[in-house]
């Protein structure tokens, strides 16, 4: 805890920003404002935020599908994040991606990605750029504990560790392969000495206290930037809501549910501080009135933003053909000339 | 000029890519210290270290997603996956990932990455060494496919691959890989998104690639000897996308159109060729057109390799069937 406990403030209020948003996701969801999927990481705050506390703007980024916390985190900006997310021109990526695939290659933010899995061997390929180019640099890759079932993500733990490349593996373990438990998926359930037996440093921590995943995260990224090679970082935490908005979210015990309830990051947080003295009512309000108006910023700058028009459908395809031309126009065309005898 | 293999072509073809441009680099399954299973990259990693031509262990989705990782960061990457049927583990990377980055960063990033896989039958190896996985490929917006059926286009069209900023899937016909050309290397040929007439003829349009060119060939000398026909071979080079101008320019000429190739009939090349053509050319047809295919199996084993394959004698009949009309 910093001394006069300005850092300890900031991830308070980056772990809100993300909760309002988030509140707010589900209910543009429930406006038909946000449509197709939508995963919301309510309960897991901490993560994100504590694991970005230790980032710099070179390193890079690639995620999962559960990654709009991260994209806050990193810095984007939530304008741009929630205009993706109604799909519109405004977004990080046209609205191409959408709530899975947050994208901005400016902030060196690789990808949400649907497929779980899917981005590892992608970080894989941005950490050994870095390393043939001697980079000082770390790739995070983040993904949740039902990653760790998949072909790809074994096949990227080796990679990574037989090549020494600079990659930080962060699995946010919350407990739950959308309905299926860590135990009835994995014969085994520590998934820190899983993967420690790549031969490469592994660390489980707390993952509803930002603290513990600030030193956590920091520890492993400086290993790694020194050349150290990479590392395993598993965050022990839980979403409080259901894998996506049409979850009926019957595998878990409600019992279970509140008694993770009772960690919550945020309340936690906000508790430490106040009896440190660090946190008085008033700049709690503040902090609170400070992260409202940003989300409602953010959701009326969503709300006039541009939906991409049709006839834009069959561009960004290939790069050298950023087509202009429709599907329906080529089909007219196609039965015109078939008239010609 | 010199009788240069397609193995040679396509050693040289990289060499070059790889002098011309540091941010070349070539990985993938004993393409190193071996130099290929068929050593095509047969000395790459002598000459440029292993730092630029380099094995990987066999994990082909990693492989692939290698490829997609070093391509946003600058490189053009040039993996090879092994064989055929070794692509589909790969699957996920290259459908899911290397196809879609370009749609999902709304146009920002480019992946120049170039998936060499050496392709089809013809070499007397079994399943998984002898697919046609051409149609996965095709079937999947965002990913160029590109096969050549020469040596100078071998060399002429990798090179044009690894310049393209988009993803591009070359098939090696790795039957042809012995065969030779008189060229002098380096050499540029058409483009490599057309379709060229190796053959021209008026009475009935062949459309093929990969090793099925040189049947498509064979056939129409015998059916000039057999039957006085005139028969036009077009080589597509191109799978994705399909030069349907160049096809239908033939069949407005000739009115008969068979497709050859090794892939299984159905949601083949040739369904979408035949597709194109009817769309395109209905009034100028004079009889269906008709493909001569693998069949809907697995691929045999090889003692009835040759049975399975399209040959001459099943070209020639679909050729007389479409004449005859």
């Amino acid at each position: 805890m910093s001394k006069d406990g300005t850092h300890d403030l900031e991830l308070l209020r980056q772990m809100l920003r993300i909760r309002r948003f988030e509140e707010r996701c589900v209910e543009l969801y429930s406006a038909s404002a946000i449509r197709g999927f939508l995963h919301l990481a309510i309960g897991e705050e901490a993560c994100a935020v504590g694991v970005f506390q230790a980032l710099g703007p070179e390193d890079a980024v690639v995620s999962t599908y559960r990654e709009h916390g991260h994209a806050l985190a990193r810095g984007i900006s939530m304008r741009a994040v929630l205009a993706e997310l109604e799909g519109k021109v405004e977004g990080t990526s046209r609205g191409r991606g959408g709530s899975m695939h947050l994208f901005d290659a400016g902030a060196r933010f690789y990808g949400g990605n649907a497929i779980v899995a899917g981005g590892l061997p992608v970080a894989i390929g941005l950490a050994l750029a870095d390393h043939l180019q001697g980079r000082r640099r770390v790739t995070a890759c983040l993904f949740g504990d039902g990653a760790v079932a998949e072909g790809e993500f074994h096949e990227s733990m080796n990679l990574a560790a037989l090549w020494h490349l600079p990659v930080l593996f962060v699995c946010e373990n919350n407990l739950y392969a959308m309905g299926t438990s860590l135990a009835r998926a994995q014969a085994e359930t520590d998934l820190a000495l899983k993967a420690s037996a790549y031969r490469m440093p592994a660390w489980a921590a707390d993952g509803m206290s930002v603290r513990d995943v600030e030193d956590t995260a920091r520890r492993a990224a400086d290993a790694v930037r020194a050349g150290g090679g990479p590392y395993f970082v598993e965050l022990r935490t839980y979403r409080f809501r259901a894998h996506s908005m049409y979850d009926p979210d019957r595998y878990r015990d409600k019992a279970e549910i509140e008694r993770w309830k009772e960690r919550d990051p945020i309340p936690a947080l906000v508790t430490e501080l106040t009896e440190a003295g660090l946190l008085s009512e008033a700049t709690w309000r503040a902090i609170q009135d400070g992260v409202q108006a940003e989300v409602d910023d953010a959701t009326a700058y969503a709300e006039s933003g541009t939906l991409e028009p049709v006839e834009d459908l069959t561009r960004f395809c290939v790069a050298d053909a950023d087509a202009d031309a429709g599907a329906e126009a080529v089909a007219g065309q196609a039965l015109a000339e078939s008239r010609v005898p | 000029m010199s009788a240069v293999t397609m193995v040679a072509a396509i050693n040289a073809a990289l060499r070059d890519a790889m002098d011309g441009d540091d941010k070349v680099v070539v990985f993938g399954e004993d393409v190193g210290r071996l130099g290929g299973v068929f050593r095509v990259t047969d000395g790459l990693s002598d000459r440029f270290g292993p730092q630029r031509c380099f094995d990987t262990p066999l994990a082909e989705s990693g492989i692939v997603g290698l490829a997609i990782g070093l391509a946003i960061r600058g490189y053009r990457p040039v993996p090879e996956l092994q064989f055929d049927g070794f692509s589909y583990p790969a699957l996920d990377q290259a459908l899911n990932q290397l196809a879609k980055y370009h749609s999902r960063s709304g146009g920002l990033v480019d992946l120049p990455v170039v998936v060499r896989i050496p392709s089809f039958g013809g070499i007397g190896s079994p399943e998984h060494h002898s697919e046609s996985p051409e149609t996965h490929f095709a079937h999947t917006a965002g990913l160029k496919v590109v096969c050549p059926s020469t040596p100078g286009d071998a060399y002429s069209m990798l090179r044009e691959a690894i310049e393209c900023p988009d993803p591009v899937v070359y098939l090696e016909p790795k039957q042809r890989y012995w065969t030779r050309e008189e060229i002098d290397l380096p050499l540029r040929t058409e483009p490599m998104d057309q379709a060229v007439v190796r053959r021209a003829g008026d009475d009935v349009t062949l459309v093929a690639y990969g090793n099925a060119v040189a049947t498509a060939m064979a056939a129409a000398a015998e059916a000039e000897v057999q039957a006085g026909l005139a028969v036009e071979v077009i080589d597509l080079r191109s799978l994705a996308p399909i030069d349907v101008d160049a096809v239908v320019a033939s069949v407005e000429k000739t009115g008969r159109c068979v497709v050859v190739h090794e892939a299984p009939r159905t949601l083949g090349i040739g369904a979408e060729v035949a597709a194109l053509v009817q769309e395109r050319a209905f009034y100028h047809l004079e009889a269906p057109v008709l493909r001569a295919t693998g069949f809907d199996t697995p691929y045999p084993p090889a003692r009835l390799e040759r049975d399975w394959l399209p040959g001459v004698d099943r070209v020639l009949d679909a050729v007389q069937a479409v004449w005859e009309q």
